[in-house]
Parts: structure tokens; sequence; C-alpha cells
């Protein structure tokens, strides 16, 4: 039931009123309304594509809105720009934190500050005051000679959080905040936005997993395509509700179809460790089976999964595929075991940007369609355009750039160049990330039917609406090892996102 | 425009108008059958050694080392023809010593790739670095085995390949010929040549599609080597007597015509076509130039602002590629992205 | 607290070069006791100039994430057209115009460089190989390309001057230019700028990472065109000293130092892809490049030798900080 969502003008720190910003032909944001008042901690939610990053770029002035009303504290209005959002004390932190890898964190924290103040000359110590001070506002403790490339990812967030202090914050935008943290460090986290709030600053979540945050939050506010389509108090709304509102549809909570009682062991994994990673890590995938793993990022659940690729060496452990060993290690070997892996990141890891669709599918075919070297350029294309087909990519030319198609589109070219291949296991890394809704459950489909023709797939996921919909068992992984087994149809979503979270 | 969309295409254009406007300047020495063999016999030994750049930096990288190999391999081959086959020697009896001779300068040059590959794949040392000290190393092995002055006295034989012709053709434009198709056909129609451009173009997606990404640059710059060998050859040929410090300019060269071929020096892009449009370019300029009795430093000149101003026009094309490229094998052009 | 002596201490680069340094000299006072004197170390010293300050411009460089080769034509253009403007108008221009002449022209040479990397943002190596040629062309094709040994009488007094001169207990000569003093003058010049000022700082920041020096603020186009600026004002120091200390503008020379150049500073610790660099590592790389370069024959090798032996400590000093890097990420999860 909405809440009353009329907020005072006067009081707000941020009020948008009507933004609207036009791309080209695309509408990134389409009439939006927002206020925030300060020392208001605000949950911005929205899956990719739905206009959140425009969002921010408008508040930090990085991007002017095609028409509608911006006004930040008493006295800035739009246009912005980013030196006026920052002088009126509006700070983004980006995913990557945006720091200087190879400064001190006393001078990552104090820079941005000692850039806006003019002064000519640099003082070590000055530099020293400032982050003990913002150091202390919240409560940590970094060794502030320390270079911020030898830190672990929660404290360079940190750094950039006292940085924004620095700068004199009155809103500090957080962009996927909790994406590299582990569970304790999200609480930890959490704490120290609270005495943010306590002083009087603003914080905006702008993220797509927001099951971890909603309790601190005062107001969760959803945007889907450009739209505002939700606002309230967080207690209004749950992970189910979000989902809801930010895919726009009830996800279909059927399990898969029961495997077959024939289905043999295909991938033993056994005793896999690695220092700093995972450690003990046992469980056996069947075929035709879809194996989910999930927990909070940092449980270690990418590690393993590029251990089981090859990308990442455990320090001692086995995996067998089909009965045979699969050397650790090593990308080829595992490869030619007949394990394929879709990656977490389609744009940098995933796939070839500037070449074209055919490559980018062809690329794990080359060795079928050569003679001693040469390739059968017709045979080659000839396959690729045929499991595009199959993959229902819709691409008018397919030799052009695979970066000119849509997410969805790329990632079944992902898929396509690994199916190609026809692995026996199949690994999956957030398999529908940026992925429009009507994609997703097409991939979800194709997952289904894989497992059918007796392939076992690996989905590692935090969209738990997915891991539900498409998995037979669900793995929990937490600091490194695995802690729960969860069969399907016997949980729903709130009941997993507990036991994840316990 | 769209025909303008394309390098090659561009270059194409280019090619008949700085022709056309050397003929305009000079009509009867230029278009003289003389003057056009005589440029077919010179540009062979820097085209080839444009060839190995356009490989390298298919890739991401550079081989900054190529005039340091062409030099090494030519002075293993002359010290072994000048012991024990030197000149006066019988053509006939040359002959296998001749190819001795060629066998160890290609051995040599491939080697000295293979070092490369190594520095670049196992160690991952930026190709800059890596072939930047290797490159004084090999120049500096030459240096210490002629003791700083030229090798000389070779047979007749030795003549053959830089200044005679078959068919009436120059021969080096005939060996060029064959290795840039070569090389065309490797890049276009073979899985190492597929794989090299993917790698250039992304080397973290390369790893992640299971390439073999060591065995691939070490055979990358063991070709690189190899080529560059063979235009240490040539030179060695043309100018009779080989020395460590033949061709220094033709570095520059090398990556202007590359560059100006449509290579893209952050990987992933170019076509030997385009190379071999940049070459013609480049020579017929050159003979041009020194028609117009314009002074050799001049060339000098030229290259240097002819490689800006392409990169200028070029420049759109690579932004984007830059902004996007992980960190792997490490940087190339030394550029913070 | 952790003893400076650690392993981090005995694998840095400069550690090493130091190390190097100190063996290179024990062997060669073994072999040639007269090795340690006033004598080498002045002569040694006085190679060290044009080189350090080279060395010095393109360390700044390589801090901001890009690499300059162009900086010896830059040198030589600016050296000889400010003897040649210095003999055809007033040749009797006292030798601290004549050199603020080269430094400027040194400046703007530098600033077309900026122009294209920062302005146009287009690859540095290329780039300033592309530069390279320009200018040396240029120099040679419009300026002059004769050899001028009939030096203005400021440039001759300037290397007469001295700053230590005496004669040792054997008997044996020795003199510190006065030019040396300009390389302390830029070291100590660059190292104020570099660790005392914003501008300096900033520097660090773009090479740490240009993307996050945009994001909050940094005028990244500005810095990085005056680093050109600055290095082009260095290389035009350089070479006005170069042709002092040689008695010849000369301008077929100092073109093909830039090798060592980068050794220099490669080996001082400087890293390619930016952010990294320490005066004292790249004084360090200098001193060992000139040993090479002088003294390789006193332990005993021969000079024909000495591009060997630059390009290996090139390959080794570059390749063992590499070697460890991949191993350690070879452990990471």
């Amino acid at each position: 039931m909405p809440a009353d969502v009329s907020k005072r003008n006067e009081e707000s720190f941020v009020h948008m009123q009507g933004v609207t910003k036009h791309y080209g032909g695309v509408v990134a944001l389409d009439g939006v309304n927002i206020d925030i008042m300060p020392g208001e901690a605000v949950c911005l939610a929205g899956e990719n594509g739905s206009g959140k990053s425009t969002l921010i770029k408008i508040l930090a002035g990085v991007e002017q809105p095609t028409s509608g009303s911006l006004k930040i504290g008493q006295n800035t209005q739009s246009p912005l720009d980013p030196r006026t959002s920052a002088a009126a004390g509006v700070m983004v932190i980006y995913q990557d934190f945006s720091l200087f890898p190879n400064l001190t964190v006393a001078e990552n924290i104090a820079f941005a500050s000692e850039l806006g103040n003019g002064t000519r000359l640099a003082s070590k110590s000055r530099n020293l005051q400032l982050a003990k001070a913002a150091l202390q506002k919240i409560d940590v403790d970094i060794p502030v000679h320390a270079r911020v490339e030898s830190l672990p990812v929660a404290h360079k967030q940190l750094v950039a959080i006292c940085r924004a202090l620095a700068s004199n914050a009155r809103l500090i935008i957080m962009d996927e905040p909790t994406t590299a943290l582990t569970e304790r460090e999200v609480t930890s986290l959490l704490g120290i936005i609270r005495r943010l709030k306590e002083d009087g600053i603003a914080v905006l979540f702008v993220s797509h997993k927001l099951a971890e945050v909603l309790e601190v939050c005062e107001t969760v506010l959803v945007l889907r395509n450009g739209k505002l389509v939700a606002e309230g108090p967080a207690g209004d709304f749950d992970a189910a509700s979000l989902t809801r509102h930010m895919t726009g549809r009830d996800v279909p909570q059927t399990p898969p179809s029961a495997m077959s009682e024939a289905a043999t062991d295909l991938l033993k994994v056994n005793g896999l460790h690695k220092e700093g990673a995972f450690k003990g890590i046992n469980f056996t995938l069947r075929g035709g089976e879809v194996l989910g793993i999930s927990g909070l990022l940092g449980s270690g659940r990418t590690s393993l999964a590029k251990a089981l690729f090859g990308l990442v060496r455990p320090d001692s452990g086995s995996v067998t595929l089909s009965g045979t060993p699969v050397r650790l290690g090593d990308p080829l070997a595992a490869t030619q075991a007949g394990i394929g892996y879709v990656p977490e990141d389609r744009l940098t890891e995933g796939l070839f940007l500037t070449q074209s669709i055919v490559r980018n599918v062809a690329v794990g075919r080359l060795d079928a369609h050569a003679n001693k070297g040469i390739l059968n350029l017709t045979s080659l294309t000839a396959e690729a355009t045929e499991w595009l087909k199959r993959l229902t990519v819709k691409a008018p030319d397919v030799e052009a750039a695979v970066k000119s198609l849509s997410g969805g589109n790329q990632q079944r070219v992902a898929l396509a160049r690994w199916l190609s291949r026809a692995p026996q296991v199949l690994i999956l890394n957030g398999p529908s990330v940026g992925v429009d809704v009507g994609s997703k459950s097409d991939i979800h489909t194709i997952i289904r039917e894989l497992a059918e023709q007796g392939i076992g797939i690996i989905v590692i996921s935090d969209d738990l609406p997915e891991l539900l919909s498409v998995s037979h068992r669900i793995l929990v992984m937490r600091n490194g090892q695995l802690v729960d087994e969860i069969a399907s149809g016997t949980v729903d979503e709130r009941e997993l996102t507990h036991r994840l979270a316990s | 425009m769209r025909i303008l969309a394309s390098p090659e295409w561009r270059l194409a254009i280019i090619t008949v108008a700085v022709f056309a406007l050397m003929a305009a300047l000079s009509p009867e020495r230029f278009l003289s059958e003389g003057n056009l063999v005589s440029m077919a016999f010179q540009f062979p030994e820097f085209a080839i050694l444009a060839l190995a750049m356009t490989l390298t930096m298919m890739t991401g990288g550079i081989d900054l080392s190529v005039i340091g190999v062409a030099n090494l391999s030519a002075v293993v081959a002359a010290t072994l023809l000048a012991s024990f086959a030197p000149a006066g020697i019988g053509t006939v009896e040359s002959l296998p010593w001749l190819a001795l001779a060629y066998t160890s300068a290609l051995i040599v040059g491939a080697t000295a790739g293979a070092i490369n590959g190594l520095l670049v794949a196992r160690l991952a040392l930026p190709p800059i670095l890596a072939t930047l000290g290797s490159g004084l190393v090999f120049t500096g092995f030459a240096v210490a085995l002629t003791g700083g002055s030229a090798v000389m006295g070779f047979p007749e034989s030795v003549a053959w390949l830089g200044n005679s012709r078959m068919f009436g053709i120059p021969v080096p434009l005939i060996v060029f010929t064959l290795l840039a198709y070569a090389l065309h056909f490797l890049l276009t129609r073979t899985s190492f040549g597929l794989r090299a451009t993917l790698y250039g173009a992304n080397p973290l997606a390369a790893l992640y599609a299971a390439i073999d990404t060591s065995k691939l640059l070490l055979r990358v710059y063991v070709i690189s080597g190899a080529l560059a060998a063979v235009a240490g050859l040539v030179i060695m040929s043309r100018a009779n007597s080989a020395k460590a410090d033949y061709g220094s300019s033709y570095l520059l060269l090398a990556v202007l015509i590359a560059v100006l071929g449509g290579v893209n020096p952050y990987g992933g892009r170019g076509r030997v076509i385009g190379v071999v449009l940049a070459v013609l370019s480049m020579q017929i300029l050159s003979s041009g130039l020194n028609m117009l009795q314009v002074s050799n430093f001049a060339r000098e000149l030229i290259w240097g602002a002819l490689l800006i101003v392409v990169m200028l026009i070029n420049t759109v094309d690579w932004s984007e590629r830059r902004s996007k490229q992980p960190e792997v094998q490490g940087k190339v052009t030394g550029e913070s992205s | 607290m952790k003893s400076v002596f650690n392993k981090q201490f005995w694998t840095r680069n400069e550690t090493l070069v130091a190390v190097v340094i100190i063996l290179f000299c024990l062997i060669a006072s073994a072999s040639d006791p007269r090795f340690l004197s006033a004598t080498t170390l002045t002569d040694l010293l006085r190679a060290s100039i044009v080189l350090g300050i080279f060395a010095i411009g393109a360390m700044l460089v390589l801090i901001s994430g890009g690499i300059d080769v162009s900086f010896t034509a830059i040198a030589v253009f600016a050296m000889y057209v400010a003897t040649v403007l210095t003999l055809g108008t007033i040749p009797s221009l006292p030798w601290y115009l004549i050199f603020t002449l080269s430094i400027l022209i040194g400046a703007a040479l530098g600033a077309l460089n900026g122009l294209f990397i920062a302005r146009f943002g287009l690859p540095t190596l290329i780039v300033t190989l592309g530069t390279l040629s320009l200018f040396r062309g240029f120099l040679l094709t419009f300026v002059g390309s004769e050899r001028i040994s009939k030096l203005p009488p400021g440039m001759r007094d300037f290397s007469r001057s001295m700053l230590a001169r005496g004669t040792t207990e054997s008997g044996n000569f020795y003199a510190l230019p006065l030019a040396f003093a300009a390389l302390v003058f830029v070291v100590v010049l660059t190292w104020f700028i570099l660790h005392k000022t914003m501008l300096g700082r900033s520097i660090f920041a773009i090479g740490g990472s240009e993307e996050s020096a945009r994001r909050i603020g940094i005028n990244v186009r500005a810095t990085q065109f005056f680093v050109y600026v600055y290095v082009g004002a260095l290389a035009g120091l350089a070479g006005i000293i170069h042709g002092s200390l040689g008695r010849m503008a000369d301008p077929f020379s100092l073109v093909g130092l830039e090798l060592s150049v980068i050794a220099a500073v490669v080996l001082g610790g400087a890293r390619l892809t930016g952010g990294y660099g320490t005066v004292s590592g790249t004084l360090l790389g200098v001193a060992l490049i000139v040993l090479v370069q002088n003294s390789l024959i006193v332990i005993g090798i021969p000079s024909t030798w000495q591009s060997v032996a630059i390009g290996l400590l090139i390959l080794i000093g570059t390749g063992l900080p590499a070697w460890q890097a991949k191993r350690a990420a070879e452990q990471a999860a």
C-alpha cells in the first residue's frame, strides 16, 4: 500500500522534478521525481538498463537532463557540472572506487579535497590530518601509509567513503556498493552508513541487489525502463516485491522437471582447497542436472568456478569428469576435457567486442574446421551461423561487430560459442546479468533444454528467483565453504534468502 | 562517401595520388622503366620488416628488435660466407655455403624471435621493454662478432637475392610478394592468424576462450624474427656486406608503414593489403623526392609528419578500442587506460 | 616497527641497481687501483650530466603513464638552433641567455608533443617516434647540417667554468664542470614538483589511473601538456650543455641515446604502465648506465659488448619484477 510520498520541497537536500533524459532515440529516464532529505538513506533499485547510471550521472553533473529540474541543497540548480555538483556536496563512489592504486591511503582520501581548495603545494601532514579525521568519523582503522593497491576490496571502499567525507559530502551515492564485499563486510558497511546518517549525510544506494541493505534505508525507489515505478518506506518492500517491481513480472516459481533416475555422476569435485578462496569443496554433478551455486559475494563462488575451469589453480584437491581426472590450473585442459565456462563479465572477459559475431562464436571451433592449421572458412561460418539460429540470436549481419548487439543477444553469442563445442559440463557465471527480462527467461529455457540433453550445468548467480527456477539443487557457499544444500521445490525465495544470509 | 570509411581504400587513393603527383612533377624520369625497376629493388628490404611489425602489432605488441635481428642474422651469414666461401670462389662451389649461410640466418632470426616470445609470454614483460632490451642484445652481439666494422668478401652468388631478376621481375620483389601473400593467408585463413587477431582485440577474453596465449605469442615473435632475418639477407645482398648498424632508420619506417597501412597498434585490426599499399606509397614518395633533389633529411621529416597525420586521421577509430582494452600481457604503447 | 632491510627492500629495483653498482666498482678497483680516484669520479659525473637530465625528463613522462622517445631530437634541435641564432645575431650573448633560448625552443617543441598527446590523445610511443623524425628531419633539412666547431664565446666560457678542479696525489688532473650544477638543479626542481606540489601529485595520479583522475576533477589534459613542455625544456637544457661541453654543435649527435636513457629510467624502477618512479632510482639507473658505457673495459669487458650489457641489464632489471608480479598473479584467486 503506497505510503505518503509527499515531500517538502524546501527541506529536501535533493529535489528532482520531472527529469527526463533522451540519448538520441533512447529514453533513459522518463519523468522522474525524487526527493532526498538530509541524513536519509535511500535505496534505488533497478536492473541493468533501468536508468540507474543515467540518474547517477545527472546527479553528479556529468550529464544534463533533457527536461525537468534538479535542485541540490539550498543554492545549486540545474544545469550542473561535475564541479558545481561536487561543491554542493554530491559525491559518487563508483563500482571501481576511482582510487589511485599507486598512492597512499592518506593521499587518496585527501586528494579531491586538496584539489578543490586550489592549493598549489602538497602537504603530507595535511593529507594525514584529513585522512585521520575522516577515518575517525566512521570509526575505522586502516594503515594510512599503505598503498591503496595493497588493500583488500572492502578497505578500498572505505577509503573511497573517507574521500567523500573529506570533501564534505552531503550526499554520498554508492553505485553497487555490496558487489565485492563479504557478508561480514556488508554488515560493517551498514554500520558505517548509520553513522553517516547521524551526521546528516544522505546516502543513495544504487543497486540491483538490495535484500542486504533494505534494513538501513528509510525509502526505496524502483526504476524500470527509465520510469519510477515504485516508491515507499523500506518496510513496505521485501525481496520478492522488489524483484517484481524491477522486472515487471512475476517470475514463475516452477522448479525444473525431475531428473531421470539413470543420470550418472558426471563431475566429481573432491577436496578442492585454495588458500584465501575456498576449502574442502566436495560435490558431484550428474548428467542432465542443473546445480545452482549461490552465496553472498566474497563467498568464493567465482573463485571456485574459475578453478573448475582452470583459470585459478587450487592448492589441492581433484576434479574428475566421467571418471577421467582433469588437470587443474589449465583452461586448455579443462576445455579439452569438455568443460565450458561463460564468465560473469561479458564485455571484458567473454566477448571480443570489436570482432564479428561469427568470429566470437567460431573461436571455439577453429581446430574442428582446420586442416593442418588452414581453416575452411565456409564450414566454420556455416556452423557458427547455425548455432546463432539455434539460440535465436537476432543479428541481421553476422559479420557485424558483436558490440552492436543487445545484452541478451550478446549473452547468447557467448553461450553459442561454448555450446558449439558440445561440452559435457557448462559453468555459467551470472548468465542473465544485464540482460532484459524477455531474454532472461529465454536463457532459462535454453538452460533447461541443455540439461534435458544430458549436459551437466552449474549456474552461479545471486538472482535467487533465477536459481529457483532452473536448478535441481542449490548449494550455498559461505566464506569459502559449502554450507548448505537445498533441493528444488523445498524452499521459496524468502526461505532461500534467509538460508543464504544466516 | 563509404569508400573513405575503409582505411585500405583511403590508402589506395593516397597511393594513386602520390604516384600521380610524382609522375607529374618529373614525368620523364619518374615514369621511366629504369626508375620503376629501381624502386622495385629498393622497397622489399624495409617492406619485409614492415610485415614483421604488422604481425606483432596485430597482437597488440611491437617488435623493436627487428633491425637488430636483421643485422645479427646477416652478420652470422656473412661471417660464414666470408670464412668458408670468400670472394673469387666459383658460383657452383659457393652454393652449398650459400644455403648454409641463409639457413643459419633464418635459424638466428627464429631463435631471436623465440627469445622475444618467451620474454613476452612467459615473463609477461611488456613487448616494448622486452624487444628494446633484446634488440640491444642482438645488435650488441653483432657488434661483438664484427668488432664494429662491416663484413665483406662474398662470392658472386650472394648478389642474386638482392640484385637480379627472375622472369624479368626483380627477385626481392618476388620474395616480398610471396611473404606478403603468406602473411595475408596466415592472418585470414589459418586458425593461428585468427587467434592472433582475437588475442590482439582482447587478451583477457582470449584467455577465457581457452586460447593458448603462450604458444600464440611465441609463434608470433618467432615469425617476426624469421622475417627480420630474411630482410637482413636482402640488405646484405644489396649492400654486398653486413654490418651491425645497417638500416637504423628502418625501424621508424616499419612502424610508419604498419600504422599507415591501417594496422591498429593496440591490436586486433589490420590487413596485409593495407601494408602493401603503404609500402608502395612510401617508396613512390621516397623516389619522387629523390628525383626532385630533395635531401635525405627531408625524407625523415616527411615520414615523421606523415606518421602523425595518419594517426590524427585514424584517431577516431582507435580511441574506442583503447578505452576497453583490459590488462593481461602488459601495455604496448605505454598508455594508461 | 619492521626493520627497513626486509624482503621488500632487497627486491626493490633501486637496491638491486645499487648492489650492482657497488659490485661493479669493487671489481673495477680490484683490477685497476686507479679506478677509485677523483679523476674517475669527475669523469663519470661529467658523463652523467646530459644523460641524467634526459633521464629525469623521461622518468616524468613514464610516471604520467606515457613514453617519450623524441627528447634527443628536441635537444639537438634546440641546441643547434640556439647556437645558429646566437652566432647569426648577437654572437657575444652570455651563456645563460643562450641556454634560456635553447630551453625555450625545447619547451616549444615539447608543447607540440603535448598537443598531439594531451589534446588529441594519440598513443605516446608512436607519436614521439614520429616527432623524433619530424624534428630531426626539419633540423637537418631547413636549419643546417654542418657541424659547427666555432661556438659562441658564451658557450665556450661555460664549458671552461669548473665547479671543482685540482690534482690528485698521484698527479692526475680532475675537474668537475659547472654543468653538473645544472643536473643538481634539475634533480632538485623535479623532485620538488613531484613531491611538494599538487601538480606533481596529479602527475602520479594520472599515471595511476587516468580515469579516476578525470573523475575527481584533475585537469588531465593540462597536466599532461605540462609534462611534455617540461620535458622539452629539460631536453633543450641537456642539448645546449652537450654542445658546450663537447665544444661542437653537431646536428647528428644525441639521437640514438634514447635507448640508454629509457634503460636508465626503467632500471631505476619507473614502470612503463605509469604511476611509479623515483628520482633516486633514476639517478642510480643513470649511474649504472654511465658506468657501463664508460668503464666496462675496466672490469674486463671490451666496449664492443656495451650494447649487450645494457640490453641484458634492461631485460634482467625489468624481467625480475615482471616475473615476480606474474607469480603473484598466479597465486591469486
